[in-house]
This record gives C-alpha cells, sequence and structure tokens, in this order.
C-alpha cells in the first residue's frame, strides 16, 4: 500500500516535473495580450507547452526581460539598436495593428472626415481650435462640418497607441517633434487623457466636438466614427487589415539594424500611416538554449498557424517574406555557445 | 532576597490564574508592533532611496514646478500635488456633512425597524470597488453632469467673470469637481458608519438629561451629542481625508488626467495616486521611475502629515 503511494507520488511528480519545465513565461504588451493568450491555447493542444503570459505593459515587459525573470519580453515599442545592444537582447515582430483617430462630430458618417497628418499635429497641438476651421474644410470639400470647438482627447496610461500617434505627429510636424516629441507618454499641450482605449473612446463619445486615437481593433469593434489620414503617397486608405498590411509590404525590414522599425508613413497606394507592430524580446546569447528554443518554436508556430487566429481578433499578421526573413534572423541571432538555439522545420 | 520575592509572586500570580501563554502572548503583540513599523520604515526608506534620483535632479523645483514631460525627461509634482489636495479637501466638504445627517438621522430620528436596513445599505457602499465607482463616474456621472450642470452653467455665465473662470471647463464631465463627488460618495460610508458607531455610544442618560433639561432635538444633537464625540468625530474625518488622498482608480477613470497645474473647478487635472497609476507600467527610463517613486514619497508624507495634524487636534482638545 505504501509502496504504490510512493510509486504513484513519483510518477505524479515526475509528470509535473516535465510538464512545468517546457512551459513558456512571457510579460509586456497589453495589446497583443488576446493574441498571445489564443496562440498559446491552439499551441498547448497541440504540442502540450505552455504560455504563461502576463500583460503588464510594454514597459514592465522590457524590464522585466533585462531583470531575466521570463524567457521573453513583448513591447510595442522597438528598443533602438543600441538599446538592444547595450542588455544583449534581439527583437523581432509578430503582428501589427493600426491606430485610427476617432471623432464625434454630428452628422458626419464614419470614414467621411479627412485629415492630414500636420492636420492632426496642428489640432492635437492645440493650433485648430474649432471644425469650422478653413484648413479641414479645404480638404474635405462638401461635408458640411459644424462650428464646434475642438475637444482633444489622448490617452492618460503609458501605452504603444500613444508612441505610435506621437511618433507619427513627430514625422509630420516639426514643431511637434521639437516641442513635445515622441513617447509612450508625453507632455500633452492640449486635451483631456482618457484611461486605456476604452477611457479615451468613452470621453470621444460623450463630448461633442471631440478627437481621440485608438487601436483600429477598438474602433472597428465598437463601430466607433473613425476619420481618414492622408498616406504618402496622398490618398486616403480606409484603415482596415490589407490597409495595414500594405504598410508592412513596403516596409524594408531587412535594412532595419535590430528591426527597429515604425511602419508609419510608409510608401504603397494603399498603405494606412499610422501602422506598427508589436515585438518580442529574446537573450542574444541564451543562458538556458532549451527555454530559448521553445520561445522561438512558439513564434515560429504562431508564424506558421496563428494567421487566421490573429485575423478573427482584428489584429493583421506579418507577410511571408517578413516571417521568413525575421527565421533567418533567429539562425544568427539567438545563439547558446554560438551555436542557434532554433532548429528550422522543428 | 529580592529575586526570592519576585518568584514568589510569579508564583502566586501562575496559581491564580491560567498558568503559561502570557509571555508568548506578550512576545507575539510585540513582535506584530514591531514589525508593522519595521515595513513602515521599509516603505519610506524604498520609496525615498527610489526617489532619490528625481529629487537629486530637480531639487524643490520637484514639488513646485508644474511641468511634466517624460520626453524631455523633465518632472515636476505640483499639478498632482494640487490635484490630490483639492480633491481630497473638496470630496471631504461634501461628505462630511451628509455623513453626519445620515448618522445623526440613523441614531436619534428613525424608527429602529427601518434603520437597519438603512445602515447596512450604507455599509454595503463601503464594499463597492473602487474601480466600479470608475466606471459608474465614467459612463453614468460624467456625461449626464456634462449635459444637465456643466454645459447650462457654462452658457449662461459670464466667461470672464471670477465664477466663468471657476466653473469654465470641457464639457464633458471629467473634471476636478465629478472626480470629488465620487471621491465624497465613496468616503461617505465609513465616515457615516464610524458616525454612527460614535453616537451609539453616547450613553442613554447624557441624551435624557439634555432632553430632560427642556432641549430641543437641534439643540440636543448640536449642543450636547456632537460635542460629546468631538474627539472622535476628528478621527473619523481623517479616516475619510486619508482615504481620499490615496483612492486610485476610481479617480483615474474621471478626473480627465491632464497633467499640470487645474486652471479651475472644472478643469481637468490629476492626483498623485492616478499619475503613477497611469504611467508606472509604461515607465522605461530610469528617471521617469524614480519620479513616480518620488510622488509616491510625496503621497505617504502628505498622508503622514494629515494624520500628525489630526493627532495634534486630538490632543489639544479638551473633554
Amino acid at each position: 500500500m505504501f509502496k504504490t503511494f510512493v510509486a504513484l507520488a513519483g510518477v505524479a511528480a515526475m509528470a509535473g516535473t516535465t510538464a512545468f519545465a517546457a512551459d513558456i513565461s512571457g510579460a509586456g504588451a497589453t495589446f497583443p495580450a488576446p493574441i498571445y493568450a489564443k496562440w498559446a491555447e491552439a499551441y498547448k493542444a497541440q504540442t502540450g507547452v505552455g504560455l504563461n503570459y502576463q500583460a503588464i505593459g510594454s514597459g514592465g515587459g522590457i524590464k522585466q526581460i533585462k531583470a531575466k525573470t521570463v524567457d521573453f519580453g513583448a513591447s510595442d515599442k522597438p528598443l533602438k539598436p543600441e538599446d538592444l545592444s547595450a542588455s544583449g537582447l534581439y527583437q523581432f515582430p509578430t503582428v501589427m495593428g493600426g491606430v485610427v483617430p476617432v471623432v464625434n462630430l454630428p452628422g458626419i458618417a464614419p470614414g467621411q472626415l479627412k485629415l492630414t497628418g500636420p492636420l492632426l499635429a496642428a489640432i492635437f497641438y492645440g493650433q485648430i481650435k474649432s471644425w469650422n476651421d478653413a484648413n479641414i474644410a479645404r480638404i474635405n470639400p462638401g461635408l458640411k462640418l459644424p462650428a464646434l470647438p475642438i475637444t482633444v482627447v489622448h490617452r492618460s496610461d503609458g501605452s504603444g497607441t500613444s508612441f505610435l500617434f506621437t511618433s507619427y505627429l513627430a514625422m509630420k510636424s516639426k514643431a511637434w517633434g521639437e516641442k513635445v516629441g515622441a513617447s509612450d507618454t508625453v507632455s500633452w499641450p492640449v486635451g483631456l487623457g482618457g484611461k486605456g482605449n476604452d477611457g479615451v473612446s468613452a470621453f470621444v463619445k460623450q463630448t461633442q466636438g471631440a478627437i481621440g486615437y485608438v487601436e483600429y481593433a477598438y474602433a472597428k469593434q465598437n463601430k466607433a466614427t473613425y476619420a481618414l489620414v492622408q498616406n504618402k503617397v496622398g490618398r486616403f486608405p480606409q484603415p482596415d487589415a490589407p490597409a495595414f498590411a500594405a504598410a508592412a509590404a513596403g516596409a524594408k525590414w531587412a535594412a532595419a539594424p535590430g528591426n527597429y522599425l515604425l511602419l508609419l508613413d510608409q510608401p504603397g497606394a494603399n498603405a494606412w500611416p499610422i501602422t506598427g507592430a508589436t515585438f518580442i524580446l529574446v537573450y542574444k546569447d541564451q543562458s538556458n538554449p532549451a527555454q530559448g528554443a521553445q520561445v522561438l518554436k512558439f513564434f515560429d508556430w504562431a508564424y506558421k498557424s496563428g494567421d487566421q487566429a490573429a485575423a478573427s481578433l482584428d489584429y493583421v499578421p506579418l507577410p511571408a517574406p517578413v516571417k521568413a526573413l525575421m527565421r533567418k534572423q533567429w539562425l544568427t541571432n539567438v545563439t547558446a555557445g554560438g551555436k542557434p538555439v532554433y532548429t528550422p522545420g522543428k | 532576597m529580592a529575586s526570592v520575592t519576585m518568584e514568589a509572586a510569579a508564583e502566586r500570580q501562575a496559581q491564580d490564574r491560567q498558568p503559561g501563554g502570557e509571555a508568548l502572548f506578550r512576545a507575539l503583540c510585540f513582535s506584530a508592533a514591531t514589525l508593522l513599523l519595521a515595513s513602515l520604515a521599509g516603505v519610506v526608506a524604498s520609496l525615498a532611496i527610489g526617489g532619490w534620483p528625481a529629487f537629486r535632479a530637480f531639487g524643490l523645483g520637484f514639488l513646485t514646478s508644474t511641468e511634466w514631460n517624460p520626453v524631455t525627461e523633465v518632472y515636476g509634482a505640483a499639478g498632482p500635488i494640487v490635484g490630490t489636495v483639492v480633491t481630497s479637501l473638496l470630496s471631504l466638504a461634501l461628505a462630511l456633512p451628509l455623513a453626519l445627517g445620515v448618522s445623526i438621522f440613523l441614531v436619534e430620528f428613525c424608527p429602529r425597524t427601518v434603520a437597519r436596513p438603512v445602515a447596512i445599505a450604507v455599509e454595503l457602499l463601503a464594499g463597492i470597488p473602487s474601480i466600479v465607482y470608475g466606471m459608474w463616474g465614467l459612463f453614468v456621472l460624467a456625461p449626464w453632469f456634462a449635459t444637465h450642470v456643466q454645459l447650462p452653467l457654462m452658457m449662461h455665465l459670464d466667461p470672464d467673470s471670477w465664477i466663468g473662470h471657476l466653473l469654465y471647463g470641457v464639457p464633458n464631465g471629467a473634471n476636478i469637481f465629478t472626480a470629488s463627488l465620487i471621491l465624497a460618495i465613496m468616503i461617505l460610508p465609513y465616515m457615516s458608519a464610524v458616525f454612527r458607531e460614535l453616537l451609539l455610544t453616547i450613553p442613554a442618560q447624557v441624551r435624557e438629561a439634555a432632553y430632560g433639561l427642556g432641549a430641543t432635538p437641534f439643540e440636543a444633537v448640536t449642543q450636547v451629542l456632537l460635542p460629546y464625540v468631538r474627539r472622535g468625530g476628528v478621527g473619523v474625518i481623517m479616516l475619510g481625508l486619508g482615504r481620499a488622498l490615496g483612492e486610485t482608480m476610481a479617480v483615474t477613470f474621471i478626473i480627465g488626467n491632464s497633467h499640470g497645474f487645474p486652471h479651475s473647478l472644472f478643469d481637468s487635472g490629476s492626483t498623485i495616486a492616478s499619475t503613477i497609476a497611469n504611467e508606472f507600467a509604461e515607465a522605461t527610463s530610469d528617471m521617469h521611475t524614480s519620479a513616480l517613486i518620488a510622488l509616491g514619497l510625496v503621497l505617504f508624507v502628505l498622508t503622514f502629515a494629515v494624520l500628525a495634524i489630526a493627532r495634534l487636534l486630538l490632543a489639544t482638545q479638551k473633554h
């Protein structure tokens, strides 16, 4: 009796350790958390390897991977190449999303209002104060703009969405770049802050004449009144998955050191101008090759079989050439004792 | 000789009462007290160490500057500090009369059968998580406030008069005043529950004496009963104020979260707690993190000062 109990306990313990040892841990950005969770579920069903992902924010993800408490960090804001090499990290993109301006203007339907980068910057800087301003009217012929004061709504919490949006404004307006800058949290010249996409969208819905910006997926699911933004070639594409994919297609990943690439204002007739990828951070030199291999295996699987799940949650998968490039990078960039930890096709 | 008598006394004590356990009990209580002090000191020390780079970089300017710019790494806490103090005091001013009214009504005038359910309902308010108040504030109170209070006021008041300035703001209900309103609702149950308990501790003879001398209910309450619980009352106020100072989630949802100095009652602003909650998770630069921790220390000192003032008030009160 006692012997069988010991044997059973031993088997249980062994099963327990094998299951736990293979699990991957990650922490960081909240934006991709839903798709990582969905991928993890399907991956666990197939391979038995679980993923423990904590959505603590991009900043938290960077801190956690630097402290080596997780197998990978996740961030919506790519680290600069010098920052990567200083901490011995390597980063690669997983999925993309877009940022869209949302407005509350009586009589104006989603996709009717057209804006340009410099106009957005002037509005968020507080220079353009009213919706019937001549500068807005000029590019919106035939649209009856109300004589409402503009209320600017931005994110109050630090966010990758804010980083993308302010980076775009800084790119399009010299004054914005010099006086406000681009970051997850900036010192907003005007307006009020809502917490999260929900907070921004609630304030915009409650205030006539308000303008804010949210994740595309959020705007779509909530049927928000979005505005169009002029892209590099002068067109006003609809913000949707093909427009984000178009932005990624024109991007030159191979020429971006450390994969530091913002998909802002990319060439391409249908490219949405405010697009961004979300990133995974791992150590270049893996102290635990088995765990490092598990992380890459997981994202290899996600590249291969995760596109449909991503699309169903309104994320945009990376184009195939970008995925192929990343797989190639893994061989030389993520190593243990000089040998790659990832073996392709396994 | 002396030790012998002490031993004898101890033996006698042991015979008189239940033996054993006394020393252990005392040690447990002592260690609980020291542990508390030690963790308090640990909190202060870690906040001071974490916030030191910010204090060193900005000096006293950290407390007086209104610029909070994570891009240029210039941090000043005057906006959140003023926001914290204003919302806390305003919420106290709103909640105190209500709490007094509720508890006096429940204890003095309300029929016993009604008093209990009402008292329980008030206490239930205290059990609602703050995030629920925040969401209610954001989705229900703010829009209602904007259309029924803020817009009419802004349209009928001269924007150049001082009252027009005071009530100027974005008409969407997310401002210092609505944040204070939410805070007032949140601290009300604590204050009225403790006030009620205080009023219940007044001996029946005191009440009877007051009415026996011919006092009206108003006179009895204001001149006998309230003065009787004055010391405890100060404690209640400080309890409410302490909670209002540190409240985070509800305020973050409704205050509008704009950095810098609030210019009017209906202007959006920020508090220390809301700023930390908003930015801590995404703060990547060391100075940003340090500035947020320094804000934490400021809040700690502010709360500590409030409680110290409360102790002083209590000490100088004559019963």
